[in-house]
C-alpha cells in the first residue's frame, strides 16, 4: 500500500512537470509570434518590450527561460502584469481563491445532497413514473449550458421577477466577503450555487441510479435478502454503500476541476471575482502573465486533487486497502 | 414442516412464457435432509428461490402452495416473509466468492443478520458471530470477524455463509449447490461440516446438487428433477439401488463407482435438456431416452406417494 | 464486421426505443433547419453578418425602425426591435447591431453543429489511435502515451482552451505548409478536438488491453499475423461499438463546450455566429430583449438533450451493460 501511495505521488509530480512544460510551450514557444510582444499586451512601447525580454530571459537558452518562468510563478512570486502596469500577479490570484471556494463548496453541498436523493429515490422506484420523471429532469439538467442557465436566472431574479416577493431578497450581482458580511455573502451566492449545482445534480443522480441498479443485480444482494433484511436497508447499506465508492471518486474529480477553473462560466455570469473571472478578464485584456499564473496554479490544484481522490479511494475500498 | 404442492413458476419473456417449474410437489419433515438432483436449468434452484420468496423478477408468475409449518408462503406479504427469512428459513448459496458484500467485514455481516431478527446488543451479536465462526471451524475466529470477504479463500467464505445462515438457528436450511464452486478437498470438508451442523442444530435441510456422489453421502430422501418437473422421488437407498426413471439411471451411470473396477469410460447422457420455451409435447426426456417407446409422446404423470417415478415404463 | 447480425439487432432494438427514435428525428430536423440558413436569409432578404442601424421595416402595415433610438437620458444608444413573430420579418427580433436573430440563429446552429461534429470526429480519430497503440503495444509506448493522456486529463478543460486560444486566435497558426487564419472555424474544432482526447483514449485503451489477452488475438499473434492486421481486423471492430456510442455523447459535450468557448469569445469569431456567440451578444440586451440570449440557449438545450437521449438509446441497444459515461464540465 505504501508503495502504491508513493507511486501515485511520483505520477502526480510527473504530471505537474508535464503540465508546466505544456504551459511553457503554449505561451513561450508557439511558432509564428514573438512571446515578448504577447506578454507585453497590445500597443506596447519598445521599452516595455525590452523590459519583458530581459525579465523573462528571452535572449537566453530555452531551458533557462523555463526555469525563469517557474521561478517567477512559484518561488519569488514577483511576476508582474504589463497590461495593468506593475500589478503583482501572484497575490492577485491568491486573493480570488476564497471567492471560487465559496462558490464551489456551496454548490457541492447542494449537488451531493440532491444528487444522492435523486439517485436513491430513482433507484428505489425504478421503472415507475417517479423514476422516469427524475431521469428526464436530470437529463435536462446536464443538457443546459451553465452560463446560459445563469443568465436566465439573472433575468428572472434580477429583472423580471425581482420586484415580486419571491426574488426581492436577491442582492445585486457581485461578491461579499464572508468575514465582513456573512448574510450578504450567503444571499449573493444562493442563485450562483443553484445554477452551478444543477448540472451536477443531474449527472450524479443519473450515475448513482445506474450504479445502485447495477449493484442490485449482484449476488450479495440476494444474500442480503435471504438474511431477511428490509428493502430499505438492502438499498442503503448494501447497494448504495458499494456504489458510493465511485460516487466519492467522481465527486473529488469534479470538485477539483471546478476549483481549478471550471467554475469560470458561473463566475463570469454572476460577476464573482474568482479565479475563473480573473482569467476571463485577463483574456479580454490579453494579460498573459495572469493567465499563465492562474492556469499553472489551477492545474496543479487539479492534479493534487486527483491524487488525493485516488488516495481516498484506496482508503474507502477495503479490497484495495488491504491487498 | 415444509409442504410444497403443485408449485408452478413461469417467466414472461419477449419470446413467450418460460415454464421454469411445473407442478412440483414435495415435503420435508423436521430434521430431515431432502436432496434435489438435476442438471442446470432443471428448475431446482428456481423452486427453492420460490420457497425463500426471493423471486423478485416482476415478470415471474408463481402459483401453487408452499406451506411452512402450516403457514402459506405463496402470497404472504413481503414484510411477513422477511421475518421468516434468515430466522426460520435460511439459505446457503452456490458461489461463496460473490455471496458476501465486499465492503463490510464478515463479523459485521453476521451480526447484521442477528440484529435484524433478535433484540440483542451489538456486543452480544458480535460475540455470537465469533462463536459461529468457531463452530464452522474457522481458525482464530476472534480475529477473523474483522476480515473482509476478499481476504478469505472460497472454502472459508462458504463457511462464513454457512455460519451466517445458522446465526438465528433456522428450522429449515436451504442449500443451493453449496459445494459446486469449491475444490474437491474443500467440498468434502464442507459436506462434513453440514453433517455435523445438522446433528448439532437439528435443522431440516433442502440440499440441491447435480452431483449424485454428494447426495449419496448426506441425503435422507431424494427427488430428481428434469426440465422443470419432478421425474422421480424416494429414499436415498431406493433411488441409488433401484432407480426407476431412465434419467435417474443415466445419472447414476455417469458417476464413477466408489468400489470395484473402474469402467473404461463413464457413460454420458447424449443430447441436451429441452428448451423450456418451446417444450415438445410428451415426456421431456424422451429425445434422450434409450428406453423410449410410442407412449412417450404423451405426458407422463408422477403418481402420488413417497416412492414414484414419472415414466410410462414404470406406470404403464 | 464478419456478419451484420449484431448491428442489425442493435438497429432493431434502437428502433423500438421510442424516446431514442424521437430524439433522432428531432436532431435530424434541427440539422435540416440549420442547413436551410442561407435559404432563409435569402428569402427574408437580410444579411445576418452586417450591422444595419438605420433600416425601417413594416410590421402589421406599420413602419418600424429595426434600431430604435433611445428616448431616455442623453438619447444615445439604440434598442433593437423585439420579436415580430412574422416568419422572414425579424421573427425573433434583432440583436444589438440590428441583425435578424432568426437568421443568425440558423447560421449559428450550422457552425455549432459543424464544429461539434468535426471536433467529435477529430477526438475519436486521435483518441482511438492513441488508445489502440497504448493498449495493444503496451510497454514503453503505453507508458509514454498514458502519461501524455494523464497530463491532458488533469489540465482543466476551459483553462487549456483559453491558453490555446489566446495564442492561436490572436494571430492564427502556421505549421509548415498549413496556415490557419485567426478567424477560422478550424481553431475551435482543433481546440475542442484536443481537450477531450483522454475521454476516448482511456476507455479504448482499457478495452484493447482486455482484447489483447483474448484467445482469438493471442491465436492471431501466435500465427504470426502482422500487428496492423490484428489491430484493423480483430481489435478495431470490437471497439467500434464503444466508439459509435461515443459519437452522440461526445457531440453533445462538444456542443456545450463550443458554446461556452464562443460565449467566452474564444470560439467562433465575429462576424461569424454560433449559438454561443449569439448568447454573448444577447448578454447586453438581457433585460430589454431577453429573447436574443434565450433563443439560442433553448436551441442548445433541445439539441444536446436529443443527442443525450439518442446516446442513452444507442448504448442500451448496442451494449446494455456498458458503462460509458461522460458529460463533465
Amino acid at each position: 500500500m505504501i508503495f502504491a501511495l508513493l507511486r501515485r505521488l511520483g505520477q502526480m509530480l510527473f504530471v505537474m512537470f508535464g503540465i508546466s512544460m505544456l504551459v511553457f510551450l503554449i505561451f513561450f514557444a508557439t511558432p509564428g509570434a514573438d512571446p515578448a510582444a504577447r506578454i507585453a499586451g497590445r500597443n506596447a512601447t519598445p521599452e516595455v518590450l525590452e523590459a519583458v525580454r530581459k525579465s523573462f530571459g528571452f535572449d537566453q537558452p530555452i531551458y533557462v527561460q523555463y526555469a525563469t518562468m517557474m521561478k517567477k510563478i512559484f518561488i519569488t512570486g514577483d511576476l508582474t502584469s504589463f497590461v495593468n502596469r506593475g500589478w503583482k500577479v501572484v497575490p492577485a490570484v491568491l486573493d480570488t481563491i476564497p471567492v471560487t471556494l465559496s462558490l464551489v463548496i456551496g454548490a457541492a453541498v447542494l449537488w451531493v445532497i440532491f444528487g444522492l436523493l435523486i439517485g436513491i429515490i430513482a433507484a428505489a422506484t425504478r421503472g415507475s413514473w417517479v423514476d422516469k420523471l427524475l431521469m428526464v429532469l436530470g437529463l435536462i439538467g446536464i443538457s443546459m449550458p451553465v452560463y446560459w442557465l445563469g443568465e436566465m436566472m439573472n433575468l428572472i431574479t434580477q429583472s423580471r421577477y425581482h420586484d415580486t416577493w419571491m426574488f426581492s431578497w436577491v442582492p445585486p450581482l457581485g461578491y461579499k466577503n464572508l468575514s465582513d458580511d456573512p448574510k450578504g455573502w450567503f444571499l449573493t451566492l444562493v442563485i450562483p450555487w443553484i445554477t452551478l449545482s444543477i448540472l451536477y445534480i443531474g449527472l450524479y443522480g443519473r450515475v448513482l441510479r445506474a450504479s445502485i441498479i447495477e449493484s442490485l443485480q449482484e449476488d450479495y444482494i440476494r444474500t442480503a435478502r435471504a438474511k431477511g433484511l428490509s428493502e430499505t436497508r438492502i438499498l442503503l447499506r448494501h447497494a448504495l454503500r458499494t456504489s458510493l465508492i465511485s460516487f466519492v471518486t467522481l465527486f473529488g474529480l469534479d470538485f477539483g476541476a471546478l476549483v481549478g477553473g471550471s467554475a469560470l462560466l458561473t463566475e463570469v455570469v454572476f460577476g464573482l471575482q474568482g479565479v475563473g473571472k480573473l482569467t476571463y478578464d485577463a483574456l479580454q485584456n490579453l494579460d498573459l502573465p495572469i493567465i499563465m499564473t492562474t492556469v499553472m496554479y489551477a492545474s496543479f490544484f487539479v492534479v493534487m486533487a486527483n491524487a488525493l481522490v485516488d488516495i481516498v479511494y484506496i482508503l474507502l475500498d477495503p479490497r484495495v486497502r488491504t491487498s | 414442516m415444509l409442504k410444497v404442492t403443485g408449485l408452478n413458476v413461469s417467466f414472461r419473456t419477449e419470446q413467450g412464457l418460460v415454464r421454469a417449474v411445473e407442478n412440483v410437489s414435495f415435503d420435508v419433515a423436521e430434521g430431515e435432509l431432502m436432496g434435489i438432483v438435476g442438471e442446470s436449468g432443471s428448475g431446482k434452484t428456481v423452486s427453492l428461490l420460490a420457497v425463500m420468496g426471493l423471486i423478485t423478477d416482476p415478470n415471474a408468475i408463481i402459483t401453487g402452495s408452499i406451506a411452512y409449518r402450516g403457514r402459506e408462503l405463496v402470497g404472504l406479504p413481503s414484510k411477513e416473509m422477511r421475518k421468516l427469512r434468515g430466522r426460520e428459513i435460511a439459505m446457503i448459496f452456490q458461489d461463496p466468492m460473490t455471496a458476501l458484500t465486499p465492503v463490510y467485514t464478515i463479523g459485521w455481516q453476521i451480526a447484521e443478520q442477528i440484529l435484524a431478527h433478535e433484540k440483542v446488543s451489538k456486543q452480544a451479536a458480535w460475540q455470537r458471530a465469533i462463536d459461529l465462526l468457531a463452530e464452522v471451524n474457522i481458525p482464530n475466529p476472534g480475529e477473523a470477524v474483522h476480515r473482509y470477504p476478499h481476504q478469505l479463500s472460497g472454502g472459508m467464505r462458504q463457511r462464513v455463509v454457512i455460519a451466517m445462515a445458522l446465526s438465528c438457528n433456522p428450522a429449515l436450511l436451504v442449500a443451493d449447490e453449496p459445494t459446486t464452486a469449491l475444490d474437491v478437498t474443500v467440498q468434502a470438508q464442507i459436506l462434513d461440516l453440514v453433517a455435523k451442523l445438522r446433528r448439532n442444530h437439528g435443522s431440516a435441510i433442502v440440499f440441491i446438487t447435480h452431483d449424485m456422489g454428494v447426495m449419496a453421502e448426506i441425503a435422507d430422501r431424494m427427488m430428481v428433477m428434469y426440465a422443470g418437473r419432478v421425474v422421480e422421488r424416494g429414499s436415498k437407498e431406493e433411488l441409488f439401488l433401484s432407480p426407476r426413471h431412465p434419467y435417474t439411471q443415466a445419472l447414476l451411470d455417469s458417476i464413477p463407482p466408489l468400489v470395484g473396477a473402474r469402467p473404461r469410460r463413464l457413460r454420458t447422457i447424449p443430447g441436451t435438456p429441452p428448451n423450456l420455451l418451446n417444450r415438445p409435447a410428451g415426456c421431456a426426456f424422451a429425445p434422450r431416452c434409450p428406453q423410449r417407446f410410442e407412449k412417450c409422446s404423451a405426458d407422463p404423470q408422477l403418481p402420488a406417494g413417497a416412492r414414484a417415478a414419472a415414466c410410462f415404463r414404470v406406470n404403464p | 464486421m464478419k456478419s451484420r447480425g449484431p448491428w442489425a439487432t442493435a438497429v432493431r432494438r434502437l428502433m423500438r426505443d421510442r424516446a431514442a427514435v424521437a430524439a433522432l428525428v428531432l436532431f435530424v430536423l434541427i440539422v435540416i433547419l440549420c442547413l436551410l440558413a442561407p435559404a432563409y436569409a435569402a428569402w427574408a432578404n437580410v444579411d445576418p453578418f452586417r450591422s444595419t442601424l438605420d433600416q425601417i421595416i413594416k410590421v402589421n402595415g406599420v413602419d418600424v425602425p429595426v434600431m430604435e433610438q433611445s428616448t431616455e437620458g442623453l438619447g444615445l444608444g439604440y434598442t433593437p426591435i423585439g420579436p415580430t413573430w412574422e416568419l422572414g420579418n425579424y421573427f425573433l427580433g434583432a440583436d444589438n447591431q440590428g441583425r435578424d436573430v432568426m437568421a443568425r440563429l440558423l447560421y449559428g446552429g450550422l457552425n455549432s453543429l459543424l464544429i461539434a461534429g468535426a471536433a467529435t470526429l477529430l477526438t475519436l480519430a486521435i483518441g482511438t489511435a492513441l488508445g489502440l497503440a497504448a493498449g495493444f503495444f503496451g510497454g514503453l509506448i503505453d507508458t509514454v502515451l498514458s502519461r501524455i493522456l494523464d497530463i491532458l486529463w488533469a489540465f482543466p478543460v476551459y483553462l487549456l482552451a483559453i491558453s490555446l486560444s489566446i495564442v492561436l486566435i490572436a494571430q492564427g497558426i502556421e505549421i509548415g505548409p498549413i496556415t490557419i487564419q485567426s478567424g477560422s472555424l478550424w481553431l475551435p474544432i482543433f481546440i475542442i478536438g484536443i481537450v477531450y482526447i483522454p475521454y476516448v483514449a482511456r476507455p479504448v485503451r482499457g478495452q484493447v488491453m482486455a482484447l489483447r489477452e483474448s484467445e482469438f488475438v493471442l491465436a492471431a499473434i501466435g500465427l504470426g499475423v502482422p500487428s496492423h492486421r490484428i489491430l484493423l481486423r480483430d481489435i478495431l471492430p470490437n471497439v467500434s461499438t464503444t466508439l459509435i456510442v461515443f459519437v452522440p455523447i461526445m457531440m453533445a459535450l462538444n456542443m456545450l463546450t463550443e458554446s461556452a468557448l464562443s460565449f467566452l469569445s474564444i470560439g467562433v469569431q465575429p462576424p461569424d455566429a454560433s449559438w454561443g456567440t449569439i448568447i454573448q451578444d444577447g448578454q447586453t440586451l438581457l433585460y430589454t430583449r431577453p429573447l436574443v440570449a434565450m433563443a439560442p440557449g433553448i436551441a442548445i438545450v433541445i439539441t444536446v438533450l436529443a443527442l443525450n437521449v439518442l446516446g442513452d438509446g444507442m448504448r442500451d441497444a448496442l451494449d446494455p451493460r456498458s458503462k460509458i459515461r461522460i458529460g463533465r464540465g
